[in-house]
């Protein structure tokens, strides 16, 4: 179960701002997390705690491929993100390297900034703790959900290749 | 139900006669592309994989592009990283300093992307290749590692937009008009997971660098690749510049398409991107005044060579403005000699401009012309997000080389024609 308070952002969030490209050259894991959102929003690092939500609009992670934009924010304490949905390549990096992601825009239309809000990954249900409210994210293909069960795309593919 | 193009090359690459929308296959991997930046992490997870070996040392290209020459002494750790690795696996296709060149120019330069192809790589505009026929997408480094380890990328079936072009373009119009021109009529939004397949008697009037700058942005569309049929074109593209076997795949009469839009290439006009987004476009009739700092022309987008020579078209006996910064970095060592044999490159410098080498480095603000604080650029590349180009404060506005050239000289976003006379 995830718990945490919510920081809110729009559409399009693009991974320019999740992850400047000036900080883009070293690929350290906390290095990254201490710039994550920095160019919009500066007091991100400093206010996030460990169990952490983002929510954003549509097309969350547009841009680049960079996969350090969803390593920025898992390493940054951020445990799970709820969007209306999602960029292709941000949704498949998030999922490769376990980051939880989740699709529901009537959980978007109504948490707000600072909301606390829980998480049940399993059954995709998602809890607006400070308005009482509840919704039920959309669910991924089975293949999908193979991989986040294993905790990213290496821990899947290492078994097979392993067992080859 | 037929299949669409992109759907009948991952059929075939994942050994299915069919495919459908959403169906998730794993598909063969015809190349395998990653730079700098994305590399080093590709290269962490691959060893974390327990492989000693990549799947096959030819179909794998290492292209330090995007903080070289190497801007600092972090990104020159980064690139011995991917260099010492090129060398362990024997990778076939790393290309170093002198031989680099921005990646999405180099690789169909150097005959590693032909018609038919499935291509995976760590950098969002590994859609450039659609242009000749193949389905080219962007993935992340883990992707990457994962295609190294194993030659096989995991895939949701995309649905398609149909775009049928008509018609030929007007003067000082080129590829990136028309691509600005489809994002900012569908939004960055507008082909989110989907292909954007070209079609229509208008594709024969594009040559194959506007082809290029086209699918080149496929990704500010939020598609998942854009792609051109193969045509006699194509083909004489692909006997100069590759020794591989190309495969034509053409879609299906019945394929079907999730929307089809009409373009009449002799309506679109020279078309410029405001900022934050790529899908703020305005006509270069409709900018208003718009004074500016710096030009960047050049990139994945538009550093060819018809766009060298369209920007020398506007520059040739004429001095950039002294309050514009001009920075022209042609995309690859070939593309840069032959700017050189025409005399392209006296066009730039005795207009006032810069050459730099080969790099990806202003477009996405890593080095060679980063913006202050509110300061404004015009240029060629691909992205116009906050932050870009430099400071969370200053701005990029998006054009074809002409208007860059053009916006040059005068000092305010301006058209082509209002500087060629």
């Amino acid at each position: 179960m995830i718990k945490g308070k919510v920081f809110k952002y729009g559409d399009n969030v693009d991974t320019d701002v999740i992850i400047p490209a000036r900080y883009l050259n070293v690929s350290d894991r906390n290095e990254l997390a201490a710039h994550c959102m920095e160019d919009i929003d500066g007091e991100f690092v400093s206010k996030v705690n460990e169990g952490d939500l983002i929510v954003a609009g549509k097309n969350f992670g547009c841009g680049s491929s960079r996969e350090h934009a969803p390593i920025a924010i898992k390493y940054s304490g951020i445990k799970c993100v709820i969007a209306e949905n999602y960029a292709r390549i941000f949704c498949r990096n998030a999922i490769n390297i376990g980051l939880p992601i989740l699709e529901c825009a009537e959980a978007v239309k109504s948490i707000e900034n600072g909301d606390r809000v829980e998480v049940d990954l399993n059954s995709g249900m998602i809890t607006n703790i400070t308005k009482g409210s509840t919704y039920k994210a959309e669910s991924f293909p089975e293949f999908m959900q193979d991989i986040i069960k294993a905790g990213g795309l290496i821990n899947y593919v290492k078994g097979k290749v392993e067992g080859q | 139900m037929g299949m669409t193009m992109t759907q009948k090359i991952l059929a075939a690459h994942a050994g299915l006669d069919k495919v459908y929308p959403g169906q998730m296959i794993k598909a063969k991997v015809d190349l395998v592309l990653g730079n700098d930046i994305t590399a080093p992490v590709a290269i962490d997870e691959f060893r974390g994989i327990g492989t000693q070996k990549v799947f096959d040392k030819s179909k794998i290209a290492l292209v330090p592009d995007h903080f070289t020459p190497n801007k600092d002494i972090k990104s020159a750790e980064q690139c011995r990283m991917v260099r010492e690795f090129a060398r362990e696996m024997d990778i076939e296709n790393y290309f170093e300093i002198g031989q680099m060149g921005i990646e999405h120019a180099l690789i169909p330069e150097k005959g590693l992307a032909v018609p038919g192809d499935v291509i995976i790589g760590a950098d969002s505009h590994t859609c450039t290749y659609g242009a000749l026929g193949a389905f080219s997408t962007g993935i992340g480094s883990t992707d990457m590692a994962v295609g190294m380890a194993t030659g096989e990328a995991w895939f949701k079936v995309p649905e398609a937009i149909k775009f049928v072009l008509t018609g030929k373009m007007g003067d000082w119009v080129c590829g990136k008009d028309v691509i600005l021109h489809i994002i900012g009529m569908i939004g960055v939004d507008g082909a989110l997971y989907q292909s954007m397949e070209y079609c229509g008697d208008g594709v024969a009037n594009l040559s194959m660098d506007d082809r290029f700058t086209i699918t080149n942005m496929a990704i500010e569309a939020g598609a998942k690749n854009g792609i051109f049929p193969v045509d006699e074109k194509t083909l004489k593209y692909v006997s100069e510049h590759s020794k591989k076997l190309p495969v034509v795949y053409t879609a299906d009469n019945d394929a079907e398409y999730s929307r089809v839009i009409e373009i009449d290439l002799s309506e679109i006009r020279p078309t410029v991107a405001f900022p934050h987004l790529p899908e703020n476009t305005r006509t270069v009739d409709d900018v208003g005044e718009v004074t500016i700092d710096q030009v960047v022309i050049g990139s994945c987008t538009n550093g060819r060579l018809e766009d060298l020579r369209m920007a020398a078209k506007v520059l040739k006996g004429r001095k950039v403005n002294p309050r514009v910064r001009t920075i022209v970095f042609p995309a690859t060592q070939k593309i840069y000699l032959q700017a050189m044999k025409e005399g392209l490159l006296e066009v730039f410098i005795e207009a006032g401009a810069v050459v730099s080498t080969p790099t990806c480095g202003p477009c996405l603000g890593g080095h060679m012309g980063i913006l202050a604080k509110g300061e404004r650029a015009v240029a060629t590349t691909n992205r116009n997000f906050v932050g870009r180009m430099g400071h969370p404060e200053s701005e990029v506005y998006l054009s074809s080389p002409a208007v860059a050239a053009a916006s040059a000289i005068t000092g305010k976003i301006s058209s082509p024609e209002e500087v060629v006379v």
